[in-house]
This record gives structure tokens, sequence and C-alpha cells, in this order.
């Protein structure tokens, strides 16, 4: 019983196998990507390990506190070179290889030509609450 | 306007009759998902009638309730597959052996055929009757995901036969992991793995029940002096034994004691006992090491476990001086959990400060939860000043 992080990269993970950009692809293979996403967290929910997903816009900011009575300053978008997060999915697993085996899948959804992306995904575990017995 | 105050139904109670309930469904021939499923709506209905019309019988009432539920899913369900013939008659109240019904329950709920993820979720609903969606908020997940892991598990086990008595190791294991993994929420999970292991321990005839029991009631009794206000960790060496709760502990030593006695040593026994000499220790400076690594020597015996041998080499260096930890802790695998956090200890304890800095910083960096991690790192800043002055 373990959390697991499933974070997948517009930009910063090494490249994929299939690394031709989506707006490439047909019509048809997005649909297919899609739906083969959509189909794998159902499915993780009928096993029972399914516990959140979200895709996040690529758009967005740093910020930070500037000092007392000033508002926060802003920095971004980010320059090309960043790490840039494109979405997460989060699985609640009996085993670190179950996490693994889960991440290979989704790294499978198809991409251009109908044929797996490779895409690399970043896998995190979450830290849980501490155990009770300890000695 | 404020509306007449309706007694509370003790949960606890209308909980501890679900066994008993099952049980007697299954016995009249309904099937195990369908008769649980007609527990919880019997459950649900007696917390929304009972505090107006309490029933005479309890577990009468709710058996009645249930099977009436089982008896309407089936109808539904028969109607839809034209099965109508299948359908039982209402058969009297037969006589119920609680104890058998509540043994099987156990041993369905932890089968080998389960993960234990699974074994978790089925024992906390079917035998301790916590609903879904309070089952879902006590591990953090969503209440559908529950509720599939749950329905998953139940045609996991429908099948499973018991012509033979299973091993309680397995459920043993399940209400470990209850008891010692459970997060914190609405529920208290520890009491419930405590409530569901002492009506274990009461209905089978086994020093291990007992010693997990005594095992659970000794941590237990720690509780209150295991965290900081602010949610902090505090090592058991440096606990407020004031705090401890000692009615837990005379329990919990009463207990282990009858299941010493009974000659058939097991590991929760084994584990019970290094808890009862902590318990037993006034200060930590009085604790009795030499006889706690006689006891890890016999878990070590029982359960080849690296995790205890690790544990070990904390206790070794207690008793023998840190050197002599050290030495039992080079015999490990230092790939372990855990295995930098028990070596900054002894390294700080044996005086070599700059080496337990950074093996804390290492075990922080490692450390698989957060309370744990936060603890190590204030260890490494506290030395860290202490060096710097």
């Amino acid at each position: 019983m373990a959390k697991y992080l499933l974070l997948k990269h517009y930009r910063g993970a090494p490249a994929p196998v299939n690394d031709v950009p989506m707006e490439k692809w047909t019509p048809e293979e997005i649909s297919a990507h899609m739906r083969y996403m959509s189909d794998f967290a159902a499915r993780l929910e009928k096993t029972g390990e399914f516990v959140d997903a979200q895709a996040l816009a690529p758009e967005g900011m740093f910020v930070r506190y500037d000092g007392e009575g000033r508002p926060p300053v802003t920095d971004g978008p980010f320059p090309e070179t960043k790490d840039l997060i494109a979405g997460w999915m989060v699985i609640d697993v009996d085993s670190r290889e179950r996490a693994l085996e889960l991440a290979g899948e989704l790294s499978a959804a198809p991409g251009a030509g109908g044929e797996p992306i490779h895409e690399w995904l970043e896998v995190r575990p979450f830290l849980t609450a501490p155990p009770t017995v300890t000695e | 306007m404020t509306p007449n105050p309706t007694p509370a139904v003790d949960e606890a109670l209308i909980r501890g009759l679900v066994p008993g309930v099952l049980g007697a469904l299954v016995r009249r021939g309904a099937d195990f998902a369908a008769a649980e499923d007609a527990v919880q709506d019997a459950l649900v209905e007696a917390i929304r009638v009972w505090p107006t019309h309490p029933p005479r019988e309890p577990k009468g009432w709710l058996i009645t309730v249930a099977w009436r539920r089982f008896l309407d899913a089936t109808r539904a369900d028969a109607t839809r597959r034209r099965r109508e013939e299948l359908i039982a008659e209402e058969p009297g109240p037969g006589p119920v052996s609680g104890a058998d019904d509540t043994l099987w329950l156990y041993f369905l709920c932890a089968h080998p055929s389960l993960s234990p993820s699974s074994a978790v979720a089925l024992t906390l609903r079917a035998v301790g009757g916590l609903s879904t969606r309070q089952i879902a908020r006590a591990y953090l997940v969503p209440e559908a995901t529950m509720a599939q892991r749950i329905s998953r598990a139940k045609r996991t086990v429908s099948g499973a036969r018991f012509d033979r008595p299973g091993d309680v190791a397995t459920v043993l294991r399940v209400l470990y992991l209850i008891f010692n993994e459970g997060y914190s929420g609405e529920v208290d999970l520890a009491a419930e793995a405590i409530r569901l292991t002492r009506r274990l321990a009461a209905t089978i005839d086994h020093p291990e029940p007992a010693g997990l029991l005594a095992l659970m009631l000794l941590h237990h009794a720690r509780r209150a002096a295991r965290t900081t206000a602010d949610g902090g960790l505090v090592p058991l060496a440096e606990q407020d034994r004031s705090r401890w709760d000692t009615e837990l502990i005379a329990e919990g030593v009463g207990i282990l004691q009858a299941a010493l006695a009974r000659d058939r040593l097991g590991e929760f026994q084994a584990q019970a006992a290094i808890a009862a000499l902590h318990a037993d220790a006034p200060s930590v400076g009085e604790t009795d090491w030499v006889q706690i690594v006689e006891w890890y020597d016999e878990l070590v015996r029982l359960t080849d476990s690296p995790i205890v041998r690790l544990n070990r080499a904390v206790a070794v260096g207690e008793a023998d001086g840190p050197r002599a930890g050290l030495a039992a802790l080079a015999e490990l695998d230092d790939s372990l959990p855990r295995y930098a956090a028990v070596a900054a200890h002894l390294h700080e304890r044996d005086g070599d400060l700059a080496t337990a800095v950074r093996l804390y910083a290492e075990a922080a960096r490692k450390a698989t939860n957060l309370a744990e991690r936060d603890h190590l790192t204030r260890r490494a800043a506290r030395l860290n000043n202490r060096r710097g002055r």
C-alpha cells in the first residue's frame, strides 16, 4: 500500500523513442492516444489502484515573496531549457514493482503512426505516515 | 431552534455484531459478496432508525433486516436473469455459532489469494463493519477506487473453501498492517486493529493472536508520548514516560505473560516481549538491553528478517556499547531501509559526530516517511550546531 506519482513532462525528460510532436499526428492518432489514457485510468479505477490524474497548462510562472507590504514578484514563463510538467497520475499500489509496471504501460500510449511513444515517465514514491512499531 | 437531541447510536457496538450477522446470512445460503452488501445496508438502516426506535434484540434485528435486503437484491438480480426459482424461502432464525462465524470471516478476508491492500480493505469492511467511504478516507483514496478494490476482493474470495483451518499467520499479518501502517484520519485505525485483534484472540485458541494484541496494546500505550504538539516524532529514548498509558501497559503485559506461559513462541510474542521490556523501564537508562538483545536473537531465529537484524544492532549498541553495535551493523546489507539512520545513531553514541552528521543527512534523504525525515534532519542540524560552537 504505497502511493506513487507518475509524472509526465512537456520538457525535461529524456527524448522518447517515437518522438513526433502531437500537432504532427493525424487527428485519429490523437483520439487513439486520448482514448488509451482514459481507458488506462478507468482500468486502474477497476483494479482499485487509481487515486488522481490531472493535466497542467504549459503556461506558468515563478512567484516569490518580495518583503513586507510588497506584491509578490513573478518571473517567467520558463525558458525553454527548464523542466516542465505536463500532468500526473497518482496510483495506490501494493509494491514498487507494480508502480513500475503501470508506468511502463502508461508510457506505451500510442503516438504517431499508432506506435507506442515510449515516453519517459518520472515515478516518485510519496512519503508515507510513520509506522507505529519501529523497534 | 435546536432540534431535539437524538441519542447517538454506539457505532462500535453495532459493528461488533457484524461478523455474527454476516455469518448467519451465509449459513442461510446467501453468497458472501451479496450477504456482505446486505449487512452494510442493514448497518446504515440501524444507524438511522435505532436512535428513535432502539431494538430489543440488536443482532436479531440486524439479521432480519439484512436478510430482507439480501432477498430484495437477489430478487432484483434474479428477475434480471430470470432465475426466480433460486430464491430461498425465508427460514426461521436458527442457532448461531458466533465463534465459528467470526473465525471463518477473518480467514476469508485475509485469504492468501488477496493482495495486502485488498485483504486490509475487505477485513475493515466485512469484519470491522466500516463503510467503504470511511475506509477510503482512512487510506486517502477516492471512494470509487476503494469500492472497486473491495468488490474485486469479494469476487476473489467468493469461491474460497475452508475445509481445513487456514494459517492464522495470514490473518495476523493483515491486522498488523492495519495497526502499523494506518494513516491518521477520522477512523482510528490503530484502535480498530486492536478491537479486531482482541476479538480474534478471544475466539481462537492460539498464543500468537494474544502476542499481537499485547504488542498493539504496548505500542498504543505510548501514543500520547510519541508525537510533539506540532506532529513531530519523539523517539522512544526521549519520550515522556509519565504520559504512557499504564492501564494499557498492564493489560498488554498480562496478556503477553499468559501467552508466553503456553510455550509456543512466535514472532509477535517476541516483539511484544521487547515492547514490554521498554514499558517496564522507568527511564531509558534503566532499560534492560541485555534481555532485549536476547529477544532479538529469538526474533532472528523465528523470522530471519534483515529488518530485525538491523533493530538488533541498535539494541546491541545499547547493551554492549556503540562499537559492538557498529560491528553487528557491519554484517548487514547497507541498502536496508533505515540502515543509515541506525549507523548515524551508533556513530553519534561513539562520539564520531562528523560521521554521524553526514549519515543523519543521508538517512533523511532516504527516509520513506515525512515525520522520520524531519526528525533525522533536526538530528543532523542539532549535531552541526553543537560542533559549530
